[in-house]
């Protein structure tokens, strides 16, 4: 535990940066229902109003606080993506694993399967999916998370590969040691940076994804405030030089670039680079 | 003798982490023209690290404190990096332990050769490549007009280590440092290394530093001794007055190595067989045989050295018994039930009985369990022990192998080398087998420490009445502590039988071959060895040794 509140502590100024990003933006999250000062989808004044003393960032396309919208949709969008993210690693990471440690025949099959997968793009594959599945949101979550996952299958396959031919790994086969043991104790806590950078990676391309595909009206559906919506929504007030769509969007990249800087000094630190 | 090289009072830090702690404490070292000085000392000593200092030049996390160099009159401390590109490579050469990691991969050997002189504006691309065929000849290199022209990956490890001399050779310079170039290497090719190393270095009066942790084969070399330890000398003298009278404790340590001997064994047959190994042929591919008919048998209590070199099958012998490759023919006998070729197809029980103890503790151990796991999971596993017994039993073993119990807590990061090998030793104790597999377990050991293991696992051999499958490439471990010895060459067997026996004249050829290839403490032993190998050279060349 002490050396991971060591490592913390010695974080450079990006990462620390990053840490304050994120946590905001979970502080607001969690905390929406009580911060907010407007309710989710209630209209509380006139369209596209400016930033006033009532309507600390305006209102939104129907009059709608954007304050309190942004709020919640931190707590929608952030919900989702980290549940997709999440899911998508279990299937990817378990699979990964199976296949460098099993090898033969079933790395060979779920690679090839995985390659498959990865030649559609996604965004058009997604599109396709849940036009025909619909967009509710557990479809919403296993799509992604599966399209996701063969990334993930992928970078956590390479990771095991290079630790199951450690001595330590053949010396627990040689005990007669299972599956399960071998992954679960042998090779996962030895893959943890990489993966854990990995997720934080994932989760940041995940939201822009949800963004895209409600910015393309196939994410997550009206009235539920969500970042990516919200910019589809409001983005006729650029035509009047309204730069309310800017927002959602500053908030997007807010997150993004947040998560990006604390994976960065993960992944800095997981190479084992000299400074 | 001219005065070539004087640092005094070279004082080099380390860092960890925020904090710089010294590594060499303040140490001189003088060299003249034509003389080779032998650095030597323990991993972490400060060898690398001095012989480094020589050219000015550290390795990451390190700096040169304070101190003087002074090379042929131009003082090397804080010089601009422009004097020391003139000097590094060109007057003051460097020969690395690991030859596979020091070229790359992608140019031919000749090319690396010649970058040197080129680059530094001493002779063109021509001239150059004919030198270094030159130097090859010099070298013994076979066929020295082509062998050049090869990739590092199509020549051997002895070959390519010769090719690293030769470079470091390329231009002329006046000082060599020979980090550890043969520890790497099988006993019959660093012969060949030091053969050529010692030739060049007198050919060309080049004067060397010659870093290793072998007094032996330091002493075939050197005209001076400095013994490091910790960063400071022990001992500084002419090599001869040094190995026939050494003054320091630690000296005389490092010279008695290997020389505690298990006692005579008596009468063999009335003791059990654990395992017998029965016309065993394997191979990787299913076209070439690695290993060819082996017959093998180990008493209880008993330790079977297995000898061979490098591509001898050792390993793959010790493969086919653990089931990781199951043999083409033949069978493996375990206390009189034959044991299923494949690993997957054993019993607990029968895995239980048999263990493994690998040569590189740092990856023997997974670095994120902690002691407490390492050792209790085979306690859970094979025996089914809740917590508190779990807990009383890796105490136990812990006493056993001489560690304290707040190792039980720790790391393997946080463990030396000799203690991790000590933790594999009690990971294998903890399923109370019949058979430890002792694989190369001391190769990546010091001396010193590598000695405390093997006494050790004597020590439990005595107490548990364990046996050990002991391969080795190493003669002195082999007289050290076996009761049995097979030798093996290119997966066959040539001569198997009692210690005493197969140490007593007469050998098979091969096993002459590898006991007088051992270096003495004798400076004079390389010199009188190359002249009765040049004899008998017709006799044995026809053996199909490892190519050197």
């Amino acid at each position: 535990m002490s050396t991971a509140i060591k490592t913390l502590l010695s974080a450079p100024i990006s990462a620390r940066l990053g840490m304050g990003m994120v946590f905001i933006t979970l502080l607001a999250a969690l905390l929406a229902p009580v911060i907010a000062p407007y309710g989710e989808t209630e209209i509380a004044a006139d369209v596209w109003m400016p930033v006033s003393s009532d309507h600390w960032i305006g209102t939104d396309n129907l009059g709608r606080d954007l304050f309190s919208r942004l709020m919640y949709g931190a707590r929608n969008t952030i919900a989702i993506a980290f549940l997709i993210t999440a899911l998508s690693f279990v299937i990817g990471v378990v699979l990964g694993f199976l296949a460098a440690t099993v090898g033969g025949w079933t790395d060979q099959f779920l690679s090839r399967c995985v390659d498959i997968l990865m030649a559609f793009p996604t965004l058009i594959f997604a599109l396709m999916v849940l036009s025909v599945v619909g967009t509710s949101i557990p479809a919403l979550v296993v799509v992604i998370a599966l399209l996701d996952s063969t990334r993930v299958y992928r970078l956590s396959r390479a990771v095991a590969m290079d630790i199951e031919v450690m001595e330590f790994v053949e010396a627990a086969r040689l005990r007669g040691e299972g599956l399960w043991w071998l992954m679960r104790h042998e090779i996962l806590p030895n893959a943890m940076p990489p993966l854990v950078a990995e997720f934080g990676l994932r989760f940041c391309f995940v939201f822009l994804f949800i963004a895209a595909l409600s910015f393309l009206g196939l994410g997550i559906q009206p009235p539920t405030a969500d970042w990516g919506s919200m910019v589809r929504e409001n983005s006729g007030a650029i035509t009047f030089g309204i730069y309310t769509p800017l927002w959602p969007a500053g908030a997007i990249a807010f997150l993004t670039v947040g998560v990006n800087l604390i994976v960065d000094w993960f992944l800095h630190i997981a190479s084992g680079l000299e400074d | 003798m001219t005065r070539l090289l004087t640092m005094k009072n070279i004082v080099i830090d380390g860092q960890t982490g925020d904090t710089w702690t010294p590594i060499i404490k303040g140490l001189d070292l003088v060299l003249d023209k034509g003389e080779v000085l032998g650095l030597i000392g323990e991993s972490g000593a400060g060898k690398s690290t001095l012989g480094l200092a020589s050219m000015g030049y550290t390795r990451q996390g390190c700096r040169i404190t304070s101190g003087s160099i002074v090379f042929d009159g131009m003082e090397l401390f804080d010089a601009p990096e422009s004097q020391m590109r003139g000097i590094r490579g060109v007057r003051i050469a460097y020969v690395a332990q690991s030859a596979a990691a020091s070229f790359n991969p992608a140019h031919r050997l000749i090319r690396q050769y010649a970058e040197g002189p080129v680059q530094h504006g001493l002779m063109s691309t021509a001239e150059a490549e004919e030198k270094a065929v030159a130097t090859y000849r010099q070298l013994l290199l076979p066929d020295p007009e082509n062998i050049g022209y090869r990739f590092p990956h199509q020549v051997s490890g002895g070959q390519l280590q010769r090719a690293m001399v030769a470079m470091a050779m390329s231009c002329q310079p006046d000082i060599i440092i020979f980090d550890e170039p043969t520890t790497a290497l099988d006993v019959t090719t660093q012969i060949e290394v030091l053969a050529a190393i010692k030739e060049i270095t007198r050919r060309f009066d080049t004067a060397a530093i010659y870093i290793t942790h072998d007094l032996a084969v330091v002493a075939q070399l050197a005209d001076r001794i400095m013994v490091l330890r910790y960063g400071e000398l022990v001992e500084e003298n002419d090599a001869r007055e040094m190995l026939a009278n050494p003054r320091e404790t630690y000296t005389r340590d490092l010279l008695a190595v290997r020389s505690f001997k298990k006692g005579k064994i008596n009468g063999n047959s009335k003791r059990e067989v654990i395992l017998e190994v029965k016309g065993v042929t394997a191979s990787y591919t299913g076209e070439d045989n690695v290993l060819e008919a082996i017959d093998l048998k180990i008493r209880r209590g008993r330790t079977v050295a297995l000898v061979g070199e490098s591509g001898s099958g050792k390993s793959t012998l010790a493969r086919v018994i653990t089931g990781l490759l199951p043999p083409a023919k033949g069978r493996i006998v375990f206390k009189g039930e034959e044991l299923p070729a494949a690993l997957k197809s054993r019993r607990r029980g029968e895995l239980r009985r048999l263990q493994m103890i690998y040569q590189m503790p740092d990856t023997a151990l997974n670095p994120r369990q902690k002691i407490r796991k390492i050792i209790g999971r085979p306690l859970s596993f094979y025996f089914n022990y809740d917590r508190k017994q779990q807990e009383r039993r890796i105490l136990e073993l812990l006493e056993q192998i001489e560690l304290p119990e707040d190792y039980i807590e720790r790391y393997p990061t946080e463990l030396s080398g000799g203690e991790k090998q000590r933790i594999c030793i009690a990971r294998a104790l903890a399923a109370q087998p019949d058979l430890i597999i002792c694989d190369e377990v001391t190769s990546a050991l010091d001396q010193l420490v590598a000695e405390e293991i093997l006494k050790l696992l004597l020590g439990l051999q005595g107490k548990l009445k364990v046996s050990y499958l002991f391969i080795t490439h190493d003669l002195a471990t082999v007289k050290a502590i076996s009761d049995e010895i097979v030798v093996m060459l290119n997966g066959r067997i040539v001569e198997k039988g009692p210690k005493q026996e197969i140490l007593k004249p007469p050998h098979h050829e091969y096993t002459e071959l590898l006991l007088s290839s051992v270096p003495e403490m004798d400076p004079e032993w390389l010199d009188s060895f190359l002249k009765t190998r040049a004899i008998q050279g017709s006799r044995i060349s026809h053996l199909p040794t490892s190519t050197a």
